[in-house]
């Protein structure tokens, strides 16, 4: 038998091997591609190549009514349509002036934060399954899903592509029935929510493959513009609820989790942290949900024609900052409309996470940073 | 100790592996085709054409006014003008739609054109089982596969169908009323006009002037 050395010795000095991870990559979440230049295992340098899935999200809108971009935003993040709704109704009402109705307000909310929940579960079962803890988590996470997504049926009609806002409230009001299901839900969540957490949290292989794992220094997490709960698991306390206070999130008693390391299991906690936050979110507002009408009588589903102007609506998604810049010209269709997504400009900093570690551990570094490629390439 | 928190997960697993035999909770899943869910109401797959009483091509609701097709965000209906007119429920002489095709494989379920049909005429089907070997006139629905009975309707979206039907119920007892008080209201008029000339024989001027009011209230 060689030994190592001599195998060295046959085989000269190693050589930097080029991989292309993707598009059609398991691990990749999506079509998207890691040009990786690899010394043995170790990572050299790392270009993240995306556009195949691009559909050209911005200029459709733009030769549509502003009623007609609204589906489209659900195919941005496909999965959580309802904040991505949000984030556009929000641009076009302060472009056009439009007050939200108090009951339509608090809808918002709860759809919101259901959509956050099943995106964290669902992100987190995606991340244990990357790291080899192949189905269990995942299932478990779905089987929660599965049960926010029948509410979001029985609501808008669709499980995933709700195109359920509207400019000045939603598009149909809630049943009492249907708050009393989401009500039993969430009575769930929290023994959902404790099983996950003790399934995995202490468990001493997913620390020893996470812990310092594809670290993102604070100051190079503001300087890349990264947001969510990437941002916070750097320990930068920046929250989109917290500092616009957009809709009604002022009158909720909820606190900002923050990491301290950066690091993978910083993420992964992060999402589990976020989680228990949004039960109580919707603990509140299922207390408080006031009746009355969900649509601002001065809006106008056709032939909206917002004075001339820009306005820029943003929301924290359960990825970071989703925002949509629109110009109005005054006309029925935007002048421009422009998203800032939050998966593409949270990936801009995975080659810095992932230099000078183990292949096998972009994976798990590019699982935690939560993208959907829908939203990156748009 | 090394090893507890893989113990501790274990445990988990356990708990719902056995959980799954009692808890329903803990168990969400189907056995597709041969158990199936109950859909909500508000379920939407693609769109239908509605029409009243049983035959579809003179009961359509559609009076062509293309809104829909100008508001729907993928462009996938398609709709041409009649050149001639029928009555449509309440009475009134509409425009029809000679060809009415969607394409479904353009559809992307969104509902916009159930939002803005002013006509009631357009709803969503709940039917999801459609995969077709042809994929160009398969996926082409035109206007005879479109339509639905309002039966059909009611029988799915049970809720907003009788909605639906109670506007419409109160849009034609409107309409009748107005007929029926233009009807009067000509009545009169001719009455009128029939005793003035006896009154007023060489005013021919006025008397014309006379007239046309009433003629334009049952125009109307």
């Amino acid at each position: 038998m060689t030994s190592v050395a001599e195998m060295k010795a046959i085989a000269g000095p190693s050589e930097i091997m080029e991989v292309s991870m993707g598009p059609h990559h398991p691990s990749t979440h999506g079509v998207f591609r890691m040009d990786v230049r690899l010394e043995g295992e170790r990572v050299v340098r790392l270009k993240p190549v995306f556009g195949y899935l691009h559909r050209n999200h911005e200029k459709i809108a733009e030769h549509g009514a502003y009623l007609a971009a609204i589906p489209y935003t659900d195919r941005l993040d496909y999965l959580c349509s309802m904040t991505n709704n949000w984030g556009y109704v929000l641009a076009v009402e302060k472009l056009a002036g439009l007050q939200v109705p108090e009951r339509a307000e608090y809808i918002r909310v709860i759809v919101a934060e259901l959509t956050r929940f099943q995106n964290h579960a669902g992100l987190i079962g995606f991340l244990l399954q990357d790291m080899g803890a192949s189905g269990t988590p995942l299932m478990y996470a779905f089987r929660e899903r599965e049960k926010i997504l029948d509410l979001f049926e029985s609501l808008s009609g669709a499980r995933m592509m709700c195109n359920y806002m509207r400019f000045g409230g939603v598009r149909v009001d809630c049943s009492a029935e249907w708050l009393d299901e989401v009500r039993r839900l969430v009575a769930t969540l929290p023994r959902f929510l404790g099983e996950f957490e003790a399934l995995l949290r202490s468990n001493e292989i997913l620390m020893a493959r996470t812990q310092g794992v594809g670290v993102l220094p604070r100051e190079l997490a503001i300087n890349a513009g990264v947001t969510g709960p990437m941002l916070r698991a750097s320990g930068v306390n920046y929250d989109i609820r917290k500092v616009d206070k957009y809709g009604i999130y002022d009158r909720f008693d909820f606190r900002v989790p923050l990491g301290e390391h950066g690091d993978v299991y910083d993420r992964y906690m992060m999402r589990l942290l976020e989680m228990a936050e949004t039960v109580k979110i919707l603990e509140q507002a299922l207390r408080n949900i006031p009746a009355g009408p969900v649509m601002d009588p001065k809006a106008k589903l056709r032939g909206l024609r917002p004075k001339v102007g820009e306005a820029y609506g943003r929301i924290e998604s359960p990825k970071g900052e989703l925002g949509f810049f629109l110009i109005s010209d005054g006309s029925t269709i935007p002048y421009r409309y422009r998203v800032r997504p939050p998966s593409m400009i949270n990936l801009t900093v995975l080659e810095d996470m992932c230099l000078g570690q183990n292949i096998a551990d972009v994976v798990i570094t590019l699982g935690s940073v939560d993208i959907v490629l829908g939203e990156v390439d748009r | 100790m090394l090893g507890e928190g893989i113990i501790q997960g274990l445990m988990e697993t356990a708990r719902n592996f056995f959980g799954s035999y009692v808890e329903k909770e803990r168990l969400v899943t189907v056995q597709f085709p041969e158990e199936r869910r109950s859909l909500p109401e508000a379920t939407r797959q693609f769109p239908f054409l509605l029409y009243d009483g049983d035959d579809p091509e003179r009961g359509l609701r559609c009076v062509s006014c293309q809104i829909c097709e100008k508001e729907c965000p993928p462009r996938c209906i398609h709709i041409e003008k009649s050149k001639d007119r029928k009555p449509d429920f309440v009475g009134k002489q509409q425009f029809y739609p000679a060809v009415f095709n969607i394409d479904v494989s353009v559809c992307m379920s969104c509902q916009i054109c159930v939002e803005v049909c002013p006509f009631d005429a357009i709803r969503m089907d709940t039917e999801f089982e459609l995969s077709t070997s042809d994929r160009f006139g398969g996926l082409l629905w035109t206007k005879r596969e479109l339509a639905r009975s309002n039966e059909y309707y009611r029988q799915i979206h049970p809720t907003e169908a009788g909605e639906c039907d109670e506007r419409r119920a109160k849009e034609l007892a409107d309409a009748q009323a107005k007929a029926a008080a233009a009807a009067a209201a000509a009545a009169a008029k001719a009455a009128q006009a029939a005793a003035a000339p006896a009154a007023a024989s060489n005013g021919a001027p006025g008397s014309g002037a006379k007239s046309e009011p009433a003629k334009k209230v049952v125009t109307q």
